[in-house]
């Protein structure tokens, strides 16, 4: 046996050109698949890791003030383990050098020893020692966004007063591990932040002494969540809560959730197209390359070697390729994994640390699929070649019977030298190895589409979300529902095109047993700047009296349809429950929502003209004034203006996804360049011979580069639109698997997207090309008048 | 007979060639002075190794010697380039081959054609074939032809673009002897119609009697030649 592992190396060297092109295949599958699930395992433990140690509470509930021995009733409602109460107020920040609008949010910290609940994670400095006046501790994200470090001062404007405060340390904390304003769309690091304070300072600031406006808590082992909630609301009901609810609906891990789904869709989707693809192409191009050795089978069969010998020498043949290309791709996609999670925690959600996992059966999937590509590919190859009998497989194959193609038998001939008729008759000869060798550069090609898509898709979301949906230049919030007479105040500011007040109400969304909690938006039925869109994504009036959801809302998790009765607990005053119909269903790529018209909410929760914020339009040029007017104002809390917005989300989620898509880009061309060059590189050991006895004759190197290199073109032209078609499907099948609350990414392909499937192929083609017009120089034309193969 | 005053078609003068097998050096010829005249069928006779394939395909333009000279007429090709010796082969050289080496994708017609269409001043493909006695089998691909028919396609391959050599190694090697005789037969034929000069390998001494001359090759050295004074022709050899 020790022969054939000699003749197994000298093989493997051989043909190292292909070789390394068929694990260039198998890297890009695994790697893709390794990046993924480990970000995703890596994630999910870093996650419950932090949530564990950082002792992330299970129910919180806000209110409007309680006083401080109401605490103790709760605590003894039973299933209740820890609970522990803060005050938390909402802020408007101003940082030297910084004009525009920033949101805060400041959260107690005991005055001693250390918090309960939701503890943070200290990054620099140290903690607000106690009793202090004026110490914060900032979040991460926004002391990094502003380069603050310990010792700086930055002010609030708290209860309509400003303060001073000094920074001393930055963390990050379980609560906060995502962070987005109130009424944002995406997280905005420059203009937002969650900050840290002694809790006697931070109440006599906002009017909390010996009271709290904040409760979390954590479970008893068996005490089930919903009785619980039901009983702090019991509570608190008399003190203005609006609400108990569970991790499910706390914002941070709501969205740290949707997003790790979205990631386990993306570990799970991707690596199965692109593994799937890298199996089928391994299968074709392994099964072509030992039907070549056809005349040495047989020679080992005469030799007397068994069957089971030669299969295992090509299995091992084959599983060498194979290891060497999941060792390069675990290596390569640990490698993205780690680079992924780290723009992941550095761009969207802040961990204090990384616990980078990859999981061994990761490692061993990606090998058995890998291996079983391989080796079934090469099985069915072995046994044709073992079943002949040595004598008739040492002799040269029968000439192949040829018939005229289907293009001379329409007449065209006369126009087709012989070079030609080869090329098409060689096609037509073998229909089965031409489309396979179609399908697989279609795969490269539908790849590239699929690694490149979401730029666009994304684009166009936010086009949709911001050009049409929501065109305001500025939405602001006021400290609690207000007269609709203040927007008038507000359009008289200088720089203030239009107005257009809103109303919203924090709810829960019943229809049998599904529920959402989200806010109803009251919105001006004729507005200008913010409007729902229909299924063609043009703008249609909110009609009275109901309620109009977005489709995901409505058709993937209430499971309504128009005409169906929503039942809402408004989770604000005097917490109605109320009745409401659905009356349409609009078109929304991004988040979910709710819609009425102001008017109709407004008689629903039994007030007057009553708004919660405004939707603005600012002529160009007068931002820093307006935003230094609005700043001034005590009954404006937040303010979030879109440009930035967009900024923001490109500078974070869209850094993010640009990593992937890069990545995704650059294994979907190796596995397109592997395909390529492996099918010419097979059609030219087939036709080597008579490619060289043409050369004999006196054919130049042009000529015999014409029959083998336009065979290869004509295979990749016709790829191309296949592989369009490829393109899409895959696309369609990460369209259906991405829908989230999140975000539902549109069925749309750029030009660019065509564009870059086309250039893959046509680049490998024209490489490959390149690398076969060096191959056809240094045929052997003395061996081909002996040899017979 | 070879007169002495026939015009010289290929004039070789101190031949060597030496392959370097790694680390092993083999002396494939070893000083070889031969001329080939117009019209003349020749054998090169001998054993496996003596060096008879080597000057074939350095007569053919596959091959450059190590040291010494070929002239092609008054076309010198040592130190010719490898598209000058492409040329060559196109203008000048018919080749047969012992496996056919024929296209499987085209038929008889088209082989012979594939060859033709770059040619200068072609026969028709059918007359090349009617040439090979196979002017019904135009339109047979090889597949659809026996071991006999596919050699005579590649004859009427080699002869159809009119050339001044048809070099020819081991043609009858991979035939019986019945079809083999047919075969040379038809090279018998073309020698004499066409007037092509016909260089002919193989270790069968039985062939040599067809010949002109039969050069006799042993150990990359010439041993000898010799004049058949009487040639007998192709359906009188048998082996």
């Amino acid at each position: 046996m020790r022969a054939l592992d000699l003749k197994l190396f000298r093989d493997l060297w051989h043909m190292r050109g292909q070789v390394l092109a068929i694990a260039a295949v198998i890297m890009g599958g695994v790697a893709t698949m390794v990046m993924s699930l480990s970000t995703y395992d890596s994630l999910t433990t870093t996650r419950d890791r932090f949530y564990g140690e950082y002792r992330f509470a299970e129910v919180f509930a806000g209110l409007k003030r309680a006083p401080e021995p109401v605490a103790e009733r709760l605590a003894a409602i039973p299933g209740v383990e820890v609970l522990e109460t803060r005050v938390k107020a909402g802020v408007k920040l101003e940082v030297e050098g910084f004009s525009d609008p920033i949101t805060g949010l400041i959260l107690s910290l005991p005055d001693t020893g250390e918090a309960q609940l939701n503890r943070v994670h200290l990054k620099r400095g140290r903690n607000v020692q106690p009793w202090s006046a004026d110490e914060v501790v900032l979040s991460d994200t926004f002391a990094d966004a502003h380069r603050f470090q310990p010792g700086d001062r930055l002010a609030a404007i708290i209860h309509g007063k400003k303060k001073t405060l000094t920074v001393v340390g930055v963390a990050v904390s379980p609560e906060y591990v995502y962070q987005i304003a109130p009424g944002s769309m995406f997280p905005d690091f420059k203009r937002y932040g969650v900050l840290w304070m002694g809790r006697s300072a931070l109440a006599a600031a906002y009017d909390m002494e010996g009271a709290f406006n904040d409760v979390s808590l954590t479970l008893a082992r068996d005490a089930r969540e919903q009785d619980v909630i039901d009983r702090v609301d019991a509570v608190l009901a008399a003190y203005g809560g609006t609400g108990a609810y569970g991790r499910e609906d706390q914002f941070s891990n709501r969205f740290l959730s949707e997003e790790l789904k979205q990631l386990q869709t993306m570990a799970t989707v991707f690596p199965a197209i692109f593994l799937g693809v890298a199996a089928f192409l391994l299968n074709i191009v392994l099964s072509r390359l030992i039907a070549l050795q056809r005349d040495q089978i047989a020679i080992l069969k005469a030799f007397g070697y068994s069957y089971f010998a030669i299969g295992s020498h090509y299995v091992k043949l084959v599983l060498l390729m194979a290891v060497l290309g999941v060792a390069a791709g675990l290596a390569l996609g640990a490698w993205f994994g780690q680079g992924l999670a780290h723009v992941y925690t550095e761009t969207t959600f802040r961990f204090p640390y990384l616990d980078y996992q990859l999981r061994p059966v990761v490692a061993l999937i990606a090998l058995a699929v890998a291996a079983f590509a391989a080796v079934s590919g090469t099985l069915v190859s072995v046994m044709r070649a073992v079943r002949l009998p040595p004598a008739e497989g040492m002799r040269p194959e029968m000439p192949v019977a040829y018939r005229t193609s289907l293009v001379e038998r329409l007449g065209l001939a006369r126009w087709l030298a012989a070079p030609s008729r080869m090329v098409l008759r060689h096609i037509g000869r073998h229909p089965l190895k031409s489309l396979l060798t179609v399908l697989g550069i279609a795969c490269a090609c539908g790849l590239m589409m699929v690694g490149n898509y979401q730029k666009g898709a994304i684009d166009f979301m936010v086009d949709v979300q911001f050009r049409q949906a929501s065109r305001e230049d500025l939405g602001l919030a006021f400290i609690e529902p207000t007269s609709g007479r203040a927007l008038h105040e507000l359009a008289a500011l200088p720089g203030v095109d239009h107005v257009e007040g809103f109303r919203d109400v924090p709810a829960i969304l019943r229809f049998g047993q599904y529920r959402h909690r989200a806010a109803i938006f009251g919105i001006q039925p004729e507005g200008q700047l913010h409007r729902s869109l229909d299924s063609a994504l043009q703008p249609v009036a909110v009609p009275p009296g109901g309620v109009v959801l977005t489709d995901h809302l409505a058709n993937e998790i209430l499971h309504v349809k128009p005409g169906d009765l929503l039942t809402v607990e408004v989770l604000e005053g005097s917490r109605p429950v109320l009745q409401v119909p659905v009356l349409g269903i609009t078109k929304q790529y991004l988040g979910v929502s709710a819609y009425m018209q102001q008017d109709s909410l407004n008689e629903l929760m039994r007030e007057g003209n009553t708004v919660s914020g405004a939707y603005l339009a600012v002529q160009p040029g007068t931002e820093a004034r307006l935003y230094a007017d609005l700043h001034e104002r005590p009954r404006v809390l937040g303010m979030v203006a879109n440009k930035s917005a967009i900024q923001s989300f490109y500078a974070t989620i869209g850094e993010f996804i640009l990593f992937y898509n890069l990545v995704a880009t650059l294994l979907a061309g190796a596995i397109g360049f592997g395909v390529v060059y492996n099918s010419a590189r097979i059609a030219l050991s087939e036709r080597g011979r008579e490619l060289a006895s043409l050369r004999v004759l006196g054919f130049t190197r042009g000529e015999i580069a014409y029959i083998l290199l336009g065979e290869l073109a004509l295979l990749t032209l016709a790829a191309i639109p296949v592989g369009f078609v490829v393109g899409v499907a895959l696309v369609g099948i990460l369209v259906v698997a991405f829908q989230s609350e999140l975000y539902r990414l549109p069925l749309l392909l750029t030009p660019e997207n065509y564009a870059m499937g086309a250039a893959v192929v046509i680049v490998s083609a024209l490489l490959s090309g390149l690398l076969l017009w060096h191959r056809l120089g240094r045929l052997d034309l003395v061996a081909v008048l002996k040899t017979r193969e | 007979m070879p007169a002495e005053q026939a015009s010289p078609v290929f004039i070789a003068r101190g031949l060597t060639k030496v392959y370097r097998m790694g680390e092993v050096e083999v002396q494939a010829l070893r000083g070889i002075d031969l001329t080939l005249y117009r019209g003349e069928l020749v054998v090169l006779l001998g054993p496996s190794g003596s060096g008879k394939s080597t000057l074939l395909n350095i007569l053919g333009g596959l091959d450059a010697p190590s040291g010494g000279e070929v002239y092609y007429l008054d076309h010198k090709l040592t130190g010719a380039s490898e598209a000058d010796l492409t040329r060559f082969r196109r203008e000048h050289v018919g080749f047969v081959f012992q496996f056919y080496n024929l296209i499987p994708s085209l038929t008889a017609r088209e082989n012979v054609a594939a060859v033709t269409e770059i040619a200068e001043s072609p026969m028709r493909p059918e007359d090349a074939l009617a040439l090979v006695g196979l002017g019904s089998r135009l339109d047979h691909f090889p597949a659809q032809l026996s071991g006999g028919e596919q050699q005579r396609v590649a004859i009427a391959r080699a002869v159809a673009k009119n050339p001044a050599v048809l070099l020819c190694d081991e043609p009858t090697g991979a035939l019986d002897s019945a079809t083999g005789v047919v075969v040379l037969e038809v090279l018998e034929k073309v020698n004499r119609e066409l007037g092509t000069l016909t260089v002919l390998i193989t270790h069968n001494a039985g062939i040599a009697d067809m010949a002109d001359r039969v050069i006799r090759l042993s150990d990359g050295h010439i041993a000898d030649i010799r004049s058949n004074a009487v040639k007998k022709s192709a359906h009188e050899l048998s082996w």
